[in-house]
C-alpha cells in the first residue's frame, strides 16, 4: 500500500504516519494509558504506560506486590474522579491471602470508596464478571484473582477490555506458564527493605517484564514505593536489553534467560504447587 | 359540654380522645370495602361515604337489596350505618341523617315532596348560614326553596341556593372516586404455546418493550420484577429481577432476566407469560447520552451492580464502609455495593460521608490502649494515637474522610494491605518476652524475621458484650515484620504473658 504523504509548502512530502505518535497508529490513544509510576519502566514500554486491556502481573504465593502494584495502577487510573474498581476473587483467595483492607490500600493511593469487591465461586462465574466490568464505561479497572483464564478466556477478555475502554488486571499465583493474550506479563516480589528505625522501610519490589506486546525493552527492576509522592522510585535496573524475541509471543516459551529469573520460575512452579494444595488449618489452642 | 359536667350527668362515661387522623384512615378503608358494590366510591366529609350505583343495584336484587346488604354487613363489622338512597347525592346525605324516622332508606326518583319537608339542617349548610335561616324562621327545607332566589343570595351568599340546586339536581355534583394505582402488569396469551428460547425471548421483550412505555409515560421506574410463565401443564414458573436504581430502559431489564432465562423449563410448551414490576420508583430527570469516554457512567455503572448482583447473589458484590474501631477487623464494613448519583458535595461519587473529627476522639478516649499505655512498651501506634489527637485538637471541626490515611509524619502504613479474615495460628519463637519474633511458621514453612516493628498494643473493646468471649478478650500486640525474602507480615501475640492463659501468635495480614 503506497503510504500517505502530506506535500508541505516548500515542496517536500512526508508521511503522515511520521507525523503521529506511534501511540496513535497502534490505536491505543495516549491518554488511555496509566503510568505505572517509575519514569524508566514507562519509558520501556512501547505506549509510555499501560494501555487498556489485558495485563498479567504474578507474583509467588502469598506475596502481596501483585496487590499493591495493581491497586497502585488503578488508583491512578481511577483519578480524582473516583471511577470505580471491580475486584473479582474467589472465596478461598480471601481466606488464605487476604482480602484488600480498607484502611490499608488508602495508603497506596486507593480510595476504598471505589472499590467493589467481587466474590465468585466458580471459574465461569469470576471470568463472567470480569467481562461485564471490562466491557462496562467507566470502570477504572477489573483486578482478579484466583482465576487463571485459557487462551480463548483472555482473547475475550483483552476484546471485552478494548470495547469498554477498560483495564484489566490479571493477578495470578507464581509465574504463569499458560500462554495469554495479555499486553504485558509482570513477575513481582517482595524484597528486603532497607530498615528504618529498627523497623521495615519503604516497601521494596522487584519488577520484571518479561513479555510485552508491540516491541517493549524488557527488563527487571528494583523499586522503592514511595507512599508519600505515591508513586515507584528506582533503586537500581539489573536486566535492561532490547528484545528481539518478543516477536514469540502466546507459545510461553520466551521469557527472560536471565539467573535470576529462572531462579524465579523454578520458584513460580513450587508456588503453583502451593496454591492447589488446600489451606492448612493449624490446631487452635 | 364540659367533661365534668358530662361525667355529673352519665356516670362511667366512656371517654376516649378525638383521632380525626385515624379516623380519616379508616373511613377510607370502608370506603375501599364498598367499592364491592360500586367501583365509584368516594369519602364524604368527616363521615360519609358515598356510591354511585347507576347500573350496580340489580346485582344486589334492587336498591332495597343493597342497602339491607349493606346493613347488614356493616352492622356485622360493628360499624353503626344510615344508608340512604337519593337521585343526587346532595338529597342522598340529607335523607341519610334527616329524614323522618317512619321513612326507609330509598327516595323514590322525583319526590321532591318529601325531600322538601326536610329541615333546613339537610340541605349541609356552614353553622353560621343555618343560624340566620333560624333567625329568619326558616326552618324546611320547603320554606328555604320557596324564597324568591334574588333575594335569598342577597341575603346568606349563593352557598344555599348552590345547595339547593345540588340537592334537587339542578347543578352537577361529580364523585371523584379513589381509584388505585394500575399495578404494572402486562400479558401476552400465545395461540400456540412457544418451547423455543428464540419465542421466549422475543416474548420478554415485548412485554417489557410495552411496561417500560408506560412506566415511562407514567415517570416511574421499576425495582423489583416477576416474570412468569404459564405452562400447558398448569405449572407457573417466576423468574425475579431486581434492580439497584429506578430503572425504564427495556435493554437494561432485559439482560438481568437473560441471566435467568436459561433457568425457565418450558415443559410442553408455555401458554401466556405475564410480565409484573412488583416495585416502581419515580424516576429522577436524568441526561442521556452525553457521556464521554473516559467520564463515569453512572448508567451503566449501575447496569453492571444489577447484572453481577442479579447472577451472583447481593451479598457478593461488595462495598467497604469504614467503621470507628481500633480493632482492624472491625475497621471495615461490607455492604452491597450502591452505584451513587453524581453531584454530591464529594468530590467522589464513592467517596464515604466523612466522620466528624471530635465524635473519632471522644470514642478514642475511651481506648484501653491508652489506659494500658504505662504499662505497655512506647511504640509507633501509641505515638500516632496521641499526635492524632493533638492534630484533632487544633481543628477540631474539620470533617475527616474517614479513609483518608493520617497526615505526614505518619503517613507510613501501618496497616496491612490485605487482611486475613480470620486471624491464622502461627508458631512464632521470641527471644525474650515482650520481643518480636525470630522466627514462626506459617503454612508449613519457616520465616526468619530479620526486622520487625511494634509492638502496637490493641486492648479488647471492653465496653462491647462480643469482648467478653472468645479471642476478643484479650489484648494483642501486633508486631510488623520483615522475614528474610522480603515478605512482610502482621503478626499479633494475643494474650500477656504471666497471664493463666498462654500468650499465642497469629498472622493477621501482609503489608505490600
Amino acid at each position: 500500500m503506497k503510504p500517505c504523504t502530506f506535500s508541505l509548502p516548500d515542496g517536500s512530502a512526508v508521511r503522515i504516519a511520521d507525523l503521529l505518535p506511534t501511540n496513535l497508529l497502534n490505536g491505543m490513544a495516549l491518554s488511555a494509558c496509566v503510568g505505572t509510576g517509575a519514569a524508566e519502566i514507562d519509558a520501556a514500554l512501547p505506549w509510555g504506560g499501560l494501555p487498556r486491556g489485558l495485563h498479567e502481573i504474578a507474583a509467588p504465593a502469598g506475596d502481596p506486590a501483585k496487590a499493591a502494584f495493581a491497586a497502585s495502577l488503578a488508583a491512578r487510573r481511577s483519578g480524582d474522579g473516583g471511577r470505580p474498581i471491580l475486584w473479582c476473587r474467589p472465596g478461598w483467595v480471601a481466606r488464605q491471602a487476604g482480602d484488600p483492607y480498607g484502611p490499608g490500600i488508602a495508603a497506596l493511593g486507593l480510595s476504598p470508596d471505589t472499590l467493589i469487591l467481587v466474590e465468585a465461586a466458580k471459574p465461569a462465574d469470576l471470568l463472567w464478571a470480569m467481562e461485564e466490568g471490562a466491557k462496562t464505561r467507566g470502570l477504572a479497572a477489573v483486578v482478579a484473582e484466583g482465576v487463571t483464564p485459557d487462551l480463548i478466556a483472555s482473547r475475550r477478555l483483552q476484546l471485552a477490555a478494548e470495547t469498554g475502554d477498560g483495564l484489566v488486571l490479571l493477578l495470578p499465583f507464581g509465574r504463569q506458564k499458560v500462554p495469554s493474550t495479555a499486553s504485558t506479563r509482570w513477575f513481582l516480589r517482595s524484597l528486603p527493605s532497607q530498615p528504618e528505625a529498627g523497623g521495615p522501610g519503604l516497601p521494596r519490589w522487584g519488577i520484571e517484564l518479561w513479555r510485552c506486546r508491540g516491541g517493549g525493552r524488557l527488563g527487571e527492576w528494583i523499586v522503592e514505593w514511595d507512599d508519600a509522592a505515591l508513586s515507584l522510585s528506582m533503586v537500581s535496573q539489573l536486566v535492561d536489553r532490547p528484545l528481539a524475541e518478543t516477536g514469540r509471543d502466546i507459545d510461553g516459551s520466551a521469557g527472560p534467560e536471565g539467573a535470576g529469573s529462572r531462579r524465579h520460575t523454578t520458584d513460580g512452579d513450587q508456588q503453583k504447587g502451593e496454591e492447589i494444595r488446600p489451606l492448612r488449618r493449624h490446631e487452635a489452642g | 359540654m364540659k367533661l365534668a359536667d358530662a361525667r355529673a350527668l352519665v356516670p362511667g362515661l366512656a371517654v376516649a380522645d378525638a383521632m380525626p387522623e385515624a379516623d380519616g384512615q379508616a373511613l377510607a378503608a370502608l370506603a375501599g370495602w364498598c367499592t364491592r358494590y360500586s367501583p365509584w366510591t368516594a369519602t364524604d366529609g368527616e363521615d360519609g361515604i358515598r356510591l354511585e350505583i347507576t347500573g350496580c343495584a340489580h346485582l344486589f336484587g334492587g336498591e332495597a337489596g343493597i342497602v339491607a346488604d349493606m346493613a347488614r354487613r356493616l352492622h356485622a363489622f360493628g360499624v353503626g350505618a344510615r344508608g340512604a338512597i337519593a337521585d343526587t347525592p346532595a338529597a342522598a346525605w340529607g335523607w341519610a341523617r334527616f329524614r323522618p324516622r317512619k321513612a326507609g332508606p330509598i327516595l323514590k326518583a322525583g319526590d321532591t315532596a318529601s325531600l322538601l319537608s326536610l329541615p333546613a339542617m339537610a340541605l349541609r349548610l356552614e353553622p353560621e348560614s343555618l343560624e340566620t335561616l333560624a333567625t329568619l324562621g326558616l326552618d324546611t327545607v320547603r320554606s328555604v326553596a320557596d324564597l324568591p332566589r334574588g333575594p335569598l343570595t342577597r341575603r346568606l351568599g349563593d352557598t344555599v341556593l348552590g345547595r339547593l340546586d345540588r340537592m334537587f339536581g339542578r347543578t352537577a355534583e361529580p364523585i371523584s372516586p379513589h381509584i388505585p394505582a394500575d399495578p404494572w402488569v402486562t400479558r401476552l396469551i400465545f395461540a400456540e404455546p412457544i418451547g423455543r428460547r428464540e419465542d421466549i425471548d422475543a416474548a420478554a421483550e415485548r412485554l417489557l418493550a410495552h411496561l417500560c412505555r408506560e412506566m415511562g409515560r407514567k415517570g416511574q421506574g421499576a425495582r423489583r420484577l416477576n416474570l412468569a410463565f404459564y405452562r400447558v401443564d398448569g405449572e407457573v414458573r417466576h423468574i425475579g429481577v431486581g434492580t439497584s436504581h429506578p430503572s425504564h430502559t427495556p435493554a437494561h431489564i432485559m439482560r438481568l432476566f437473560a441471566e435467568r432465562l436459561d433457568t425457565v423449563d418450558p415443559g410442553f410448551g408455555i401458554e401466556a407469560m405475564v410480565l409484573e414490576a412488583t416495585e416502581t420508583q419515580p424516576l429522577t430527570a436524568e441526561q442521556t447520552g452525553f457521556s464521554v469516554s473516559g467520564e463515569m457512567d453512572m448508567a451503566a455503572l449501575a447496569g453492571l451492580i444489577d447484572r453481577l448482583q442479579n447472577r451472583l447473589g447481593r451479598s457478593r458484590v461488595l462495598r467497604l464502609l469504614p467503621v470507628e474501631s481500633h480493632l482492624p477487623e472491625r475497621a471495615e464494613r461490607r455492604e452491597p455495593a450502591v452505584p451513587r448519583r453524581k453531584g454530591r458535595k464529594v468530590s467522589s461519587s464513592f467517596k464515604v460521608a466523612p466522620i466528624p473529627t471530635i465524635e473519632r476522639h471522644s470514642g478514642e478516649s475511651r481506648n484501653p490502649v491508652i489506659n494500658l499505655r504505662d504499662r505497655g512498651p512506647m511504640d509507633s501506634g501509641f505515638r500516632r494515637n496521641d499526635e492524632d489527637k493533638e492534630g484533632g485538637a487544633e481543628k477540631p471541626r474539620k470533617p475527616l474522610s474517614a479513609w483518608i490515611p493520617p497526615e505526614p509524619p505518619f503517613e507510613k502504613a501501618l496497616r496491612p494491605l490485605r487482611l486475613l479474615p480470620d486471624p491464622e495460628p502461627v508458631q512464632a519463637t521470641a527471644l525474650v518476652p515482650d520481643d518480636p519474633p525470630l522466627v514462626f511458621q506459617w503454612q508449613g514453612r519457616q520465616h526468619r524475621i530479620r526486622v520487625a516493628d511494634g509492638p502496637e498494643r490493641i486492648g479488647p473493646e471492653w465496653w462491647r458484650p462480643e469482648a467478653e468471649k472468645g479471642s476478643l478478650r484479650r489484648p494483642r500486640d501486633y508486631y510488623r515484620v520483615e522475614d528474610e525474602e522480603g515478605r512482610r507480615f502482621w503478626l499479633y501475640r494475643e494474650g500477656l504473658y504471666g497471664a493463666q492463659e498462654e500468650p499465642r501468635w497469629f498472622l493477621h495480614g501482609f503489608f505490600a
